[in-house]
């Protein structure tokens, strides 16, 4: 007390000095490689964000080495289950490749558009806002990995969010989908029913615009519709839990996310997709009444002619008047 | 005895304290750092608003107004830094929590358990009450409020409050 009746104006002089130091610092704004940040933020980021990489990276450290010359019990055991595994697998991507070719060779003939995954970046999960009225997250990946504004961030399970900001080479502010502010383009999978996934200040997802009228059961998947041009159409976002009459007529969709959202260390962010037309060089023309017709029921095939038989009932046919 | 305020606790009972310049700095930066970058590795750590604590910690421990609304602007202004929410949000909250703790702290026995709990535990509300004002009516976002949820982060917050304050009592310098 005695110090602050001394120093009076000392402290007057630094607290006015302070105000007005912050005050510029929220209206300066410092250009990034991605546009313009406030100092503010950017100073502050930039000071916290290298210890906790450091501390991240340590603990990261400590991790592989537990994990890959300590923690080795019962590896012989697990390598050869999955060994087994691996073949099954194999098996089913066979299978699964076979489709996949089917499915690309169906959409190349009906001329679609696709949205390609060109590129995409690991990064690492090193923050939060630490609020639960602002729901980010911080990378270790920045302008110098190709970070940009606005790019969508998954994990192999669906959607995470997209990046609100990048600070500089090695930092990116991501915005979950569970945040207040953010918004969706979705698709109920079954039904091809479109909406706007958005957040909740209670870090809730719901569905919108989905009329009254319409059935939405539980359990039904969601995946994005590529509306909002930033996502990729098809991932998926989640999965409808609660289905009630909302307001202005529109129901009520509560959704539970298909990533766990409060659990994430590592994503990816897409920093490259382009809008394709599909190559159709390669593919054997097909008349499209072709793949039709191996689609839909049609009359059974009656049974082939053996060789020898077959020469002989031409010929009879070609006798009938 | 006349031009002596009376209180609760007499004036001579209530003792002043002090913290070092690093202590004042890198204390704040640490723990709101930590509450920010460590419940990605550890999430039990995410109900706690280790900058709320520490605003009130200072508060009543140095009990000058003054000093307690410096410091609650200071590391209020710190966490707005970490959100995409626009500045002041937390810094106003906390700037009214530094100079509430820091008044309280000068009228009435601070260094009992059970009053740290309750002060904290009214702090908390208070500071939420001012967030969410300031977010609803100021802003304009949507804001959500569960009052069990909420009751909860009160509790567990005053129970760290107990156990963190007299941890850092060893950081006090006696004026």
């Amino acid at each position: 007390m005695n110090f602050f009746k001394r120093q009076k104006n000392a402290v007057v002089l630094a607290a006015v000095l302070l105000v007005q130091l912050l005050a510029l610092a929220v209206q300066v704004k410092r250009q990034t490689p991605t546009g313009p940040v406030t100092l503010l933020r950017l100073v502050a980021v930039s000071t916290l964000s290298p210890f906790e990489r450091g501390v991240i990276y340590m603990g990261m450290g400590a991790r592989h080495m537990w994990n890959n010359y300590i923690d080795l019990i019962h590896v012989r055991q697990e390598n050869l289950q999955l060994k087994e595994e691996f073949e099954k697998v194999r098996l089913a991507r066979l299978r699964e490749l076979e489709d996949a070719r089917q499915a690309h060779r169906l959409q190349s003939l009906l001329n679609f558009k696709e949205n390609w995954m060109d590129q995409t970046v690991a990064a690492q999960v090193i923050g939060t806002s630490g609020t639960e009225s602002s729901r980010l997250l911080y990378l270790d990946k920045g302008a110098r990995d190709g970070i940009k504004v606005d790019q969508p961030v998954i994990t192999p399970d669906g959607v995470v969010g997209k990046v609100l900001a990048v600070f500089g080479d090695h930092v990116s502010q991501v915005l979950l989908v569970s945040d207040a502010t953010s918004g969706v383009g979705a698709l109920l999978l079954s039904s091809r029913l479109q909406g706007i996934v958005k957040g909740s200040p209670n870090g809730e997802l719901t569905l919108n615009y989905i009329m009254g009228d319409e059935n939405v059961p539980a359990g039904e998947v969601i995946v994005t519709s590529g509306g909002d041009r930033i996502f990729p159409k098809g991932l998926p976002i989640g999965t409808v839990t609660k289905v009630g009459m909302g307001r202005n007529l529109f129901l009520d969709i509560r959704v539970k996310p298909a990533v766990p959202l409060n659990r994430l260390e590592e994503v990816l962010v897409i920093t490259s997709q382009a809008a394709r037309e599909p190559d159709n060089a390669e593919l054997p023309r097909v008349r499209a009444s072709d793949i039709l017709s191996q689609h839909l029921p049609g009359v059974p095939q009656p049974a082939a002619p053996s060789p020898s038989n077959a020469p002989a009932n031409a010929n009879q046919g070609a006798h009938k008047p | 005895m006349r031009g002596i305020r009376v209180s609760y606790t007499s004036r001579e009972q209530v003792e002043v304290y002090r913290f070092s310049w690093p202590v004042s700095i890198v204390l704040p930066l640490l723990l709101v750092g930590l509450q920010a970058f460590a419940p990605v590795r550890l999430p039990f750590l995410r109900p706690f608003d280790f900058g709320l604590l520490l605003t009130i910690f200072f508060a009543i421990s140095r009990r000058s107004p003054v000093s307690g609304l410096i410091t609650g602007a200071g590391i209020g202004l710190l966490q707005d830094c970490l959100t995409s929410t626009p500045f002041g949000v937390f810094g106003i909250a906390k700037t009214l929590v530094g100079y509430g703790a820091s008044s309280i702290g000068s009228t009435i026995d601070v260094e009992n358990p059970s009053t740290r709990f309750l002060m904290t535990f009214v702090f908390y509300v208070l500071h939420l009450g001012v967030v969410l004002a300031i977010e609803h009516w100021l802003v304009g976002q949507p804001v959500h409020f569960n009052l069990g949820h909420e009751a909860g982060m009160a509790v567990v917050n005053a129970l760290m409050a107990v156990f963190l304050f007299s941890l850092l009592n060893r950081l006090k310098i006696r004026v």
